[in-house]
């Protein structure tokens, strides 16, 4: 009895112990492997789940052979905050004003356009609440608030999070929440899976083309409304001041600027969805 | 060690500010994996006590199959539980993902074989003559059968809380059948991953301690439930 009571107790714990261990979402340590320098590039969900950095990294890496680049995916709020912590050596995100405060706050020397693409609010086929048809994209806000059709907010800070805020208070109705509005849905998670929560819900999201047209082949989603002024994503690039590879931080910034960058960026997306994903917009 | 401190300082903050988005997930957590650990035991504890007590061709290779499914990946178990259940799913016209039910059922899932495992082992360990001697005195098989059990009661708390510590600790499977939807399917694990991507540390270092101190408080009540069980079995003999 004692033994296997001895040994019930030992598989408890080591279970608990398993569970306990939760697999860590980046890591910052940035040690140079062989006589490469490895450089964190902070950015965010949305442009990693659009596989761009699939194409550039690769680029990047073959033109400047001295540099391997680990990307860390996280919300822009995110980003923002491993640079001030010169968790990461250069940042390429989409929440401008924020942008310019970072660097006016001295946590980075410069920031320039890199490009931009566009959000695309997306529903279901049958458009319950009558999108499309709407006047503006503020109409359209308040027509889905009005039908409490069902809405799925990224809920996480992000760049697109924020980029939704500025749309609904632009369209004069206050940002709704979760515990007051039932149609109102808080992922706290990525794009992906945000439109596939709103996929499976049947519901309403805003979410960046490239990211849509990478998933949409998974989702019963389709694009209710684009082309309005208010959906432009415009991308900075910032070098951290005072990162462990500022050096390297500045030769991406460089390179990402450089007509030969610019150009990976625009043929990017046509191969596989024969549209630009991201207009290259550098100056 | 800064960062740990502001982030004690900000998650006391939270828990103390009686905010009550916070106790709402935890009360969350507590009601998926508490239903999901009440199904695993309904299914688990008779083949348990099947594997453990029975004789029958095929007891190894299924003990095997059991023991090897309390390391079933919980994002396997994720995966195909969202995919079942997708509304392109076999399951789809249900419309259950990304609801508390589908979480419900994966945590299921992954804590029936461990339930099933820990009962073997421990309805194995009581003395067969126990069995023998009930049933020649003329008691029928479910009657043999709860006293088997009865005498396994300490093996059989440690299938409670190592099922239940196991799934209220796990994110992977949850996160894809739930969705981390706030104030509906957030739990303690995703509501941490969440925050920690946020960088809020203060809310996800408090949530990490609740969770910590749940699955430490079922650690606590079972080895006092055994130590007690332990001195009333000395008294007897």
């Amino acid at each position: 009895m004692r033994r296997a009571t001895a040994f019930a107790l030992i598989t408890v714990l080591a279970f608990s112990m398993v569970g306990c261990s939760k697999p860590g979402d980046r890591d910052s340590s940035s040690t140079p492997t062989g006589d490469k320098t490895e450089l964190v590039l902070a950015s965010t969900t949305s442009t990693q789940d659009s596989g761009l950095f699939d194409e550039i990294i690769p680029a990047f890496q073959a033109d400047e052979p001295g540099y391997t680049v680990k990307v860390v995916a996280v919300g822009t709020g995110e980003a923002l905050k491993l640079g001030e912590s010169k968790d990461a050596d250069v940042l390429l995100v989409h929440s401008k004003a924020d942008e310019e405060a970072f660097v006016s706050n001295g946590f980075g020397f410069e920031r320039r356009d890199v490009m931009y693409n566009d959000f695309v609010l997306v529903g279901p086929e049958s458009d319950p609440a009558g999108v499309r048809s709407a006047a503006s994209m503020a109409a359209a806000l308040k027509s889905i608030a009005k039908g409490a059709a069902p809405f799925v907010s990224r809920g996480d800070d992000s760049g697109t999070h924020k980029k939704e805020r500025r749309l609904w208070a632009a369209a004069g109705v206050a940002t709704p929440t979760p515990q007051a509005q039932g149609w109102y849905l808080s992922s706290g998670q990525g794009m992906g899976e945000t439109l596939k929560i709103a996929s499976e819900k049947a519901g309403y999201t805003l979410t960046d083309r490239a990211t849509f047209l990478s998933m949409k082949d998974a989702l019963d989603l389709v694009v209710v409304r684009e082309g309005d002024p208010d959906l432009i994503n415009q991308y900075g690039v910032i070098v951290v001041a005072g990162a462990r590879n500022q050096v390297a931080g500045q030769v991406f910034f460089d390179w990402i600027l450089s007509s030969k960058g610019q150009k990976i960026i625009l043929d990017y997306g046509y191969a596989k969805y024969g549209q630009t994903l991201f207009t290259p917009n550098a100056r | 060690m800064q960062i740990f401190a502001d982030a004690l300082r900000d998650g006391w903050t939270m828990l103390s500010s009686g905010a009550v988005d916070v106790w709402i997930i935890v009360a969350t957590s507590l009601r998926v994996s508490g239903v999901a650990v009440a199904i695993a035991l309904v299914v688990g504890l008779p083949v348990g006590v099947v594997l453990g007590a029975g004789r029958f061709i095929g007891r190894r290779v299924a003990l095997v199959v059991f023991n090897a499914g309390m390391g079933l990946p919980p994002v396997f178990v994720g995966l195909v539980v969202a995919m079942t259940l997708s509304r392109r799913g076999p399951l789809g016209d249900l419309s259950l993902l990304y609801t508390t039910t589908a979480m419900v059922i994966a945590q299921a899932v992954i804590a029936t074989p461990i339930v099933a495992a820990i009962t073997a082992a421990a309805v194995a360990a009581v003395p067969r003559e126990l069995r023998l001697q009930a049933r020649s005195l003329g008691a029928p098989w479910w009657r043999v059968g709860l006293l088997t059990l009865s005498e396994a009661r300490v093996g059989l708390l440690a299938a409670v809380a190592g099922g239940f510590g196991q799934i209220i600790s796990e994110v992977g499977a949850v996160q894809m059948v739930g969705g981390n939807l706030a104030g509906d399917t957030r739990v303690m694990t995703t509501a941490i991953v969440q925050f920690t991507r946020m960088g809020r540390y203060g809310e996800a270092l408090a949530l990490a301690l609740v969770l910590m101190a749940i699955v430490v408080f079922v650690n606590v009540a079972l080895v006092s439930m055994q130590t007690s069980a332990d001195r009333y079995e000395g008294g007897r003999r």
